[in-house]
């Protein structure tokens, strides 16, 4: 087909821009196996660094013997506290402002603490010498449970802090308390709850789980000492920041460091923060001279980095006695673990747990969070959510649920009765925040719909009918959720990551032929930049996805960004793209004007090219703009085609979404099976469906694995007790549904293409609707709630308790 | 510790390396052969990223020694290319149908989702399912994974139909 005879549409659909399924272009190279992942990086001369890690979780460290692991041939160094603190970097620095000892510094605070870090020729070498050490410990009294920390004889864990009062967030009240954070109105909210109609108050507990990606975290770190310039390549999904901190940590200038984030193989969160194999890496690397790879195990990587949750949310819920919702309070024990290393903006010590008043127009509300040290390991990460999103949402969700028993309500009706109504927004929250947009309405009723809830229900009365006859020894449970989200941070006049700005960049080069390349701050796991940013910029700018490179994750090349996690690429860097583009399109437009002897004014774009208006006969299309921006003189225009945005969002999105589950329950084994799933999401303007909808099956499928057996357990002397994937659940194809996605479309109005982020609601709406399908399965026994994960043994105990195994 | 004499054929080829007896065949593949289409996710045999095709069955390479593994033929994902370079018809259909995300469990999905279509080259959704079970995604949650197999199981049934 010519150019001629093509219709405007046909020119479109050529783009591959926002709203098609584009095929990804990733796939060419993972499917054949040629993916480029930090394990398969090699350079010359490359050396393996391995742990020592302590088997306690509280313990003295009386003396660390090397001597036989030294002596073994092709170990090259090994690495104790003592040999990093003239650095001084045997402590280091946390995300939430504490700092962490990168190797034990007298004493352990969890089990698999990195206490001494080999360097041998290879791998086998290392994990041989790993052996040979021999460590000497005392052990010390141990703390798991969050709520004995606070007692008044509990052991102090941190004594590098001992007596210390005035902590990162404000003061501390114990030796093992590290911030107390309180939003909304507490003399209010006791008002409203003094007075209610009816209160509903329960414990709601979100375990310890582990976003454990398939690829478990690692690194190489290559000294340069002739030209003085470090190479860090790693599983960051922040490189720039990784950057930042690398170079305030070792002294190195920043621009001596050039931080590479190849292929990562998921990230869900785990690979936000900075670890100690990071800087062991890179001091055996200025050591020795040589590269050093670095890589965890399973094991290490379940023990020793970016836990999430264990959050213990205690609520209440007030309401008329016929449910409009008047107030909610929540106080909130966070079990941080040893170190305050958790992956937060610096104002939010407790994430977005603000945003727990959902998706509900609750006038009046309280909230605080309590952030407790215990001999568990740190980290606490977004784990798929946007900063304690899932915790927030799960709460209320819950919430919901517990009020609805309370009241004797149908628990859709208690929240189609309370939902902030599509007029109402921009809404603003009694905890703080500004909703920018949300029909939360036309959602549930599209749900209730398509699963004819009416007609489930019905269905359920009868199993119930049969279950109390004798007939069957299966209850049904339906799960609803209606959750809204809170990402793309953010706002850089009140979102930070030790003091960087969380904005993001996209560059854009246009190449004489008219392809061209971007670049952007942020890096792919697995989410498909590479082919969803193109569809971005195709739509923006008039030339096909498949003629556009995307690229991410080296810091020599990319403009400064934040990175990919809280659901934060399409929001920040997805506008930073569209804005970089429309810079393009306006100087492509004063080279289309003087191509066509008209003024700026006179032109207007077209899908692919510049048409005089009222003579769409006579145009320029991109491809000949951008040759033209290359081989004419034009007067007043500076050559070539180039434009970068940095993007400080003005609000953050707020995705929600609605999502039913029906679940059949045995009660005399605990057996649960996901008859149905459907999820409804609104990501706002929808840029590749074929991605979205893989997205929301992914994250379902965590979901299913958080509510229904996947946790981090400890005993209680701080052994973990679900170290690998034999103990710590991970679904399988056998034990994962098929889901069913839908979606409704109401745009973000300050976003410039609408779009809102979609990888992390699944996740963040799917636990509580996996969650409340179990408890509905119960309702009719008497069952208010009951602690996560519901796996077979947990279910079977309810069922157990509640008297139903005769 | 000494080393051994391995020879084995790898996609096609023959290779002789020296290696400790106690080396992993997938440390052998990746760290001396350079074949990184296998990864390592967790060890212990659960995850099957580290799945090779081996004397024509799915094994996990991670708890293969390289000892077990001598005088063995097998295939990685990167011997599932066609001749000419393209696709096989296994990749082509996990690329159609959004198979995959991250892309580390895909080598060893599709190097298992291979041997299963040998094994039962009609299998049903839950006989895929149940083949599929000792290989772990966390991106994908399993559905598109799924639809790629029985898509690549009609491809191969109808393109041998059309050969007889």
């Amino acid at each position: 087909m010519t150019e001629a005879t093509q219709t405007r549409e046909d020119r479109a659909t050529a783009l591959k821009g926002l709203g098609t399924a584009r095929k990804r272009v990733e796939d060419v190279r993972f499917t054949q196996g040629k993916g480029n992942y930090v394990d398969d990086i090699k350079l010359d001369g490359m050396l393996f660094g391995d742990f020592v890690r302590s088997p306690y979780a509280h313990a003295k460290v009386v003396s660390i013997n090397a001597d036989a692991a030294r002596a073994l041939p092709g170990v090259v160094a090994v690495l104790t506290a003592a040999d990093l603190e003239p650095l001084g970097l045997h402590w280091m620095p946390t995300l939430a402002g504490d700092k962490q000892m990168v190797l034990a510094d007298g004493k352990v605070l969890f089990q698999g603490q990195e206490v001494a870090f080999v360097i041998a020729e290879d791998r086998y070498i290392a994990a041989d010498a790993v052996e040979l050490v021999e460590v000497e410990y005392e052990e010390l009294p141990v703390i798991v449970d969050p709520f004995k920390a606070l007692d008044a004889d509990a052991p102090v864990l941190r004594e590098d802090i001992r007596d210390q009062m005035e902590g990162a967030h404000g003061p501390r009240r114990h030796n093992n308390h590290i911030f107390t954070w309180e939003q909304g109105d507490k003399a209010a909210t006791e008002a409203v709850l003094a007075g209610a109609d009816v209160v509903a108050e329960e414990m709601i507990y979100y375990h310890r789980t582990h976003p454990c990606p398939l690829e478990t975290c690692g690194c190489v770190a290559s000294m340069d000492k002739v030209n003085d310039k470090l190479t860090l390549y790693g599983t960051f999904q922040a490189p720039h920041a990784v950057r930042t901190v690398a170079s305030l940590i070792s002294g190195i200038a920043e621009h001596n460091i050039r931080v590479i984030s190849p292929d990562i193989g998921g990230g869900f969160g785990n690979k936000v923060g900075v670890y100690p194999g990071y800087i062991c890496s890179v001091v055996a690397s200025i050591v020795t001279g040589k590269p050093v790879k670095w890589v965890e195990d399973r094991i290490e990587n379940l023990t020793s980095t970016a836990f999430a949750r264990d959050y213990w949310m205690k609520g209440k819920i007030a309401a008329t006695k016929d449910g409009k919702i008047t107030g909610l309070w929540c106080h909130t024990t966070a079990d941080h673990g040893a170190f305050d290393a958790c992956a937060d903006p610096t104002k939010f010590p407790a994430g977005f747990m603000n945003i727990c008043t959902g998706s509900y127009d609750i006038p009046t509300a309280y909230l605080s969070v309590d952030g407790v040290y215990t001999n568990k390991a740190p980290g606490g990460v977004a784990y798929r959510c946007s900063f304690r999103v899932t915790e927030a949402a799960y709460f209320i969700e819950r919430m919901i649920e517990v009020l609805a028993i309370k009241l004797g309500m149908d628990a859709a009706e208690l929240r189609r009765i309370n939902f902030i109504r599509a007029d109402q927004f921009p809404y603003q929250s009694a905890l703080g925040w500004e909703y920018d947009s949300g029909n939360y309405h036309a959602a549930w009723e599209k749900a209730m719909k398509a699963v004819d809830y009416e007609g489930l229900r019905a269905e359920q009365a009868k199993r119930l009918e049969d279950f109390k006859a004798g007939k069957t020894r299966k209850l049904m449970g339906i799960g609803l959720t209606h959750f809204t989200e809170i990402v793309g941070a953010g706002p850089v006049k009140n979102c930070d990551i030790l003091g960087l700005g969380m904005f993001d960049s996209c560059e854009i080069r246009i190449h004489p032929t008219g392809s061209a390349i971007a670049r952007l701050g942020t890096i792919s796991q697995g989410q498909g930049h590479a082919t969803t940013f193109a569809q971005i910029l195709a739509s923006e700018i008039g030339i096909p996805a498949d003629d556009i490179t995307v690229e991410e994750g080296d810091t020599d090349t990319a403009p400064y960004g934040l990175g990919t996690y809280g659901s934060r690429s399409t929001p920040v860097a997805g506008a930073a793209t569209a804005m970089a583009g429309r810079k393009i399109r306006a100087k492509a437009q004063m080279i289309a004007a003087y191509l066509l002897e008209v003024h700026d004014d006179d032109v207007e774009f077209d899908v692919d090219r510049f048409v005089v208006k009222g003579a769409p006969e006579r145009f320029k299309t991109m491809k000949e703009i951008a040759f033209a921006s290359y081989n004419q003189a034009i007067p007043g225009v500076e050559p070539g085609l180039e434009a970068v945005s940095y993007y400080d969002p003005p609000n953050m999105t707020y995705p929600f979404g609605a999502y039913v589950c029906v679940v059949d329950v045995d009660v005399d084994t605990g057996v649960t099976d996901i008859r149905q799933f459907y999820a409804l999401d609104d990501c706002g303007t929808r840029i590749n469906p074929m991605i979205i909808e893989g997205q929301v099956h992914g994250g379902l499928t965590e979901a299913l694995a958080i509510a229904m057996g996947q946790e981090m357990a400890y005993d209680e002397i701080g052994n973990v007790k679900t170290a690998t994937l034999m103990d710590f659940f991970w679904p399988s194809a056998w034990e994962t549904p098929n889901y069913r996605t839908d979606w409704t479309t109401t745009p973000s109005p300050h976003h410039p293409i609408g779009a809102k982020g979609v990888g992390e609601s699944p996740n963040v709406g799917g636990v509580p609707c996996f969650s409340n399908a179990v408890h509905d399965a119960f309702r009719p026994f008497g069952l208010t709630q009951t602690n996560m994960p519901h796996d077979h043994w947990r279910v079977w105990k309810v069922a157990h308790d509640l008297g139903l195994h005769g | 510790m000494s080393k051994m004499h391995v020879k084995m054929t790898v996609n096609g080829k023959e290779v002789e390396a020296l290696a400790e007896p106690r080396m992993l065949l997938i440390h052998f593949l990746r760290e001396e052969l350079n074949v990184t289409g296998p990864h390592i996710g967790c060890e212990t045999t659960h995850c099957g990223a580290c799945t090779v095709d081996l004397n024509g069955k799915s094994v996990k390479a991670c708890t293969v020694f390289v000892a077990q593994a001598n005088g063995a033929n097998v295939t990685t994902v990167e011997g599932l290319v066609n001749e000419d370079g393209t696709l096989g018809v296994l990749q082509e259909m996990f690329r159609e149908h959004h198979g995959l995300q991250c892309g580390f469990c895909t080598p060893g999905m599709i190097t298992r989702a291979h041997r299963l279509l040998q094994e039962n080259p009609n299998p049903s959704e839950e006989e895929v399912r149940f083949g599929m079970s000792g290989n772990l995604c966390r991106c994908t949650g399993y559905q598109n994974i799924v639809k790629a197999i029985l898509a690549a199981a009609a491809e191969l049934n109808a393109a041998k139909e059309a050969a007889q």
